[in-house]
């Protein structure tokens, strides 16, 4: 019954895509409206919660004292978790995380490791083995397509909000603010899909059921800091780079709903 | 729990709790029907620190079929801790062993009010994710799903509200903070049927007498009033203010959500 109602979908889809509109009337690169509800959680010490159209993605920072990887003693420790609730769509189901949960929990930790906004060694205390730890989760409350750029977007806003508790004689006092984590760049992610030779910006997810690939950038002002392209369809090269202009044209646009 | 004399003082010098509450007074309180978009009815609970959403699919197709019943729908309740939910460390989500007996008692409640005999075969999904916690999370989760059931447009014969009763430093208070919870002598969570206030869950630990048991759940009985008052607001608001779908998380305890209106 659903792959029927799916079939149908694609079809409306690649129907309205060659009359050159969208079923919300959207242009092809226009997003859908952004807005960043900050620190609406207080015992995380960072959130926010990200509505880019009906998506509606939470983010909780929690920061704690962990070993740090061997290989890396002198960095504190990042590690970044999707969580795909059973709540936020009748397609996710209880249970380990799935694929495309750890995909995206991916994509966003690439985004800001590789960006270097976080200064991982400035979360090595002296005179101690153990480090800080910035765990971002991400938890999916409402799945109406394009995960990725809301999550890039409610996790950027939560590390920009978040408090550092103090460290006093190797503990964490989190009644106690060492001030803010002030990441040093702002990281945001755009994401392309592709259906036939079309290209659109922010798929919703009945959209998302009649495109053939995606194309997510992340960019800080000057750099690319993660890609990933997911799905069959095949990118030329000059579409990359075609996309990766895009990109960093429609960051401004994003990193203004972070102000 | 299990100290008889409390280590941490949990009344204030003018005989009030740390809180500023009164012995019989619950925390402020918010309720918001339909704040999800994809499930079939939801709810977000807002109970003092407590940050609770709930989210109900179905009745839909059971699967696995071996959970199907030719008799009724079967009742699948979840309750789910966020890992950035408590103020202490980064926390694990995913069953734990206190998490699969909450979520079995809390469907054990709801099976008893919903009319599942209509929908064979089928199975009603009921979500509920702690984003925060603060002392009360499974009646904030009760009160939420409850709400969920009721957007969602399933069939209930009887409404469910839930409150927690407990003692601290010998008197008989409602709805435990966290510090009541921890350091106190007696944690009793309860839910009721709103018509016949028959209790639907039960859960006690610590140590009362025949008297304070009696006492407790008349206490617990007359509060769920006012949290059945709160539930009904909410699912009535929905229909006299209908606005877009979001989770107004940042609502203060208390606080009714005001949907921005249009320009």
């Amino acid at each position: 019954m659903s792959e029927i109602q799916d079939e149908l979908k694609r079809d409306v889809l690649r129907n309205m895509l060659s009359q050159g509109r969208r079923a919300d009337g959207r242009g092809n690169f226009d997003y859908r409206a952004i807005q960043i509800v900050k620190n609406p959680l207080q015992n995380a010490e960072g959130s926010a919660l990200c509505h880019l159209g009906k998506t509606q993605v939470l983010c909780g920072v929690k920061v704690d004292l962990a070993m740090p990887f061997s290989d890396r003693p002198d960095e504190g420790v990042l590690s970044t978790g999707a969580e795909f609730s059973p709540l936020g769509s009748h397609t996710f189901e209880p249970g380990p995380p799935s694929r495309a949960a750890i995909e995206l929990a991916r994509v966003v930790d690439r985004g800001i490791r590789s960006s270097e906004t976080i200064d991982l060694k400035a979360l090595a205390i002296e005179g101690m083995d153990k480090v800080q730890a910035i765990y971002i989760d991400l938890w999916i409350l409402d799945h109406d397509g394009n995960l990725f750029d809301a999550s890039m977007l409610a996790a950027m806003a939560a590390l920009q909000g978040t408090r550092m508790p103090k460290v006093e004689d190797k503990k964490l006092i989190r009644t106690e603010s060492a001030g803010m984590l002030n990441p040093k760049v702002p990281v945001v992610s755009c994401t392309f899909a592709k259906v036939d030779e079309r290209i659109l910006i922010d798929p919703t997810m009945d959209e998302h059921k009649g495109i053939d690939g995606q194309l997510t950038i992340a960019t800080t002002p000057e750099h690319v800091c993660a890609v990933q392209k997911s799905g069959w369809a095949a990118f030329s090269q000059k579409d990359i780079l075609d996309l990766v202009d895009q990109s960093f044209s429609k960051a401004v646009e994003l990193r203004r709903a972070l102000d | 729990m299990s100290s008889k004399t409390s280590k941490v003082a949990l009344t204030r010098d003018d005989g009030k709790r740390l809180d500023g509450r009164a012995d019989d007074e619950l925390r402020p309180i918010s309720i918001e029907a339909h704040v999800l978009n994809d499930a079939d009815g939801s709810a977000l609970v807002i109970w003092g620190k407590n940050k609770v959403v709930a989210g109900v699919f179905g009745p839909r197709e059971c699967v696995p079929r071996h959970d199907q019943s030719p008799y009724r729908a079967v009742l699948r309740c979840r309750y789910n801790m966020a890992p950035f939910c408590s103020l202490e460390e980064h926390g694990r989500s995913g069953p734990s062993r206190r998490s699969q007996e909450l979520s079995k008692v809390i469907s054990e409640a709801f099976e008893n009010v919903v009319i599942a005999e209509s929908y064979p075969k089928t199975a009603i999904d009921v979500y509920i994710d702690i984003l925060q916690s603060d002392g009360g999370t499974r009646c904030a989760a009760l009160t939420a799903a409850a709400v969920a059931l009721a957007d969602a447009g399933i069939p209930m014969k009887d409404m469910l509200s839930a409150v927690a009763v407990g003692k601290v430093e010998g008197r008989l208070v409602l709805d435990l903070s966290k510090e009541e919870d921890n350091f106190g002598q007696s944690d009793n969570p309860m839910a009721f049927a709103s018509r016949n206030g028959e209790v639907l869950l039960y859960q006690m630990d610590g140590l009362l007498t025949r008297e304070e048991v009696k006492a407790g759940i008349e206490m617990g009985h007359k509060a769920s009033r006012e949290v059945l008052k709160l539930q009904l607001d909410a699912l009535a608001r929905v229909y006299e203010q209908p606005h877009e779908t979001t989770v107004p998380l940042q609502l203060a305890p208390g606080q009714k959500f005001a949907p921005p209106q249009p320009a």
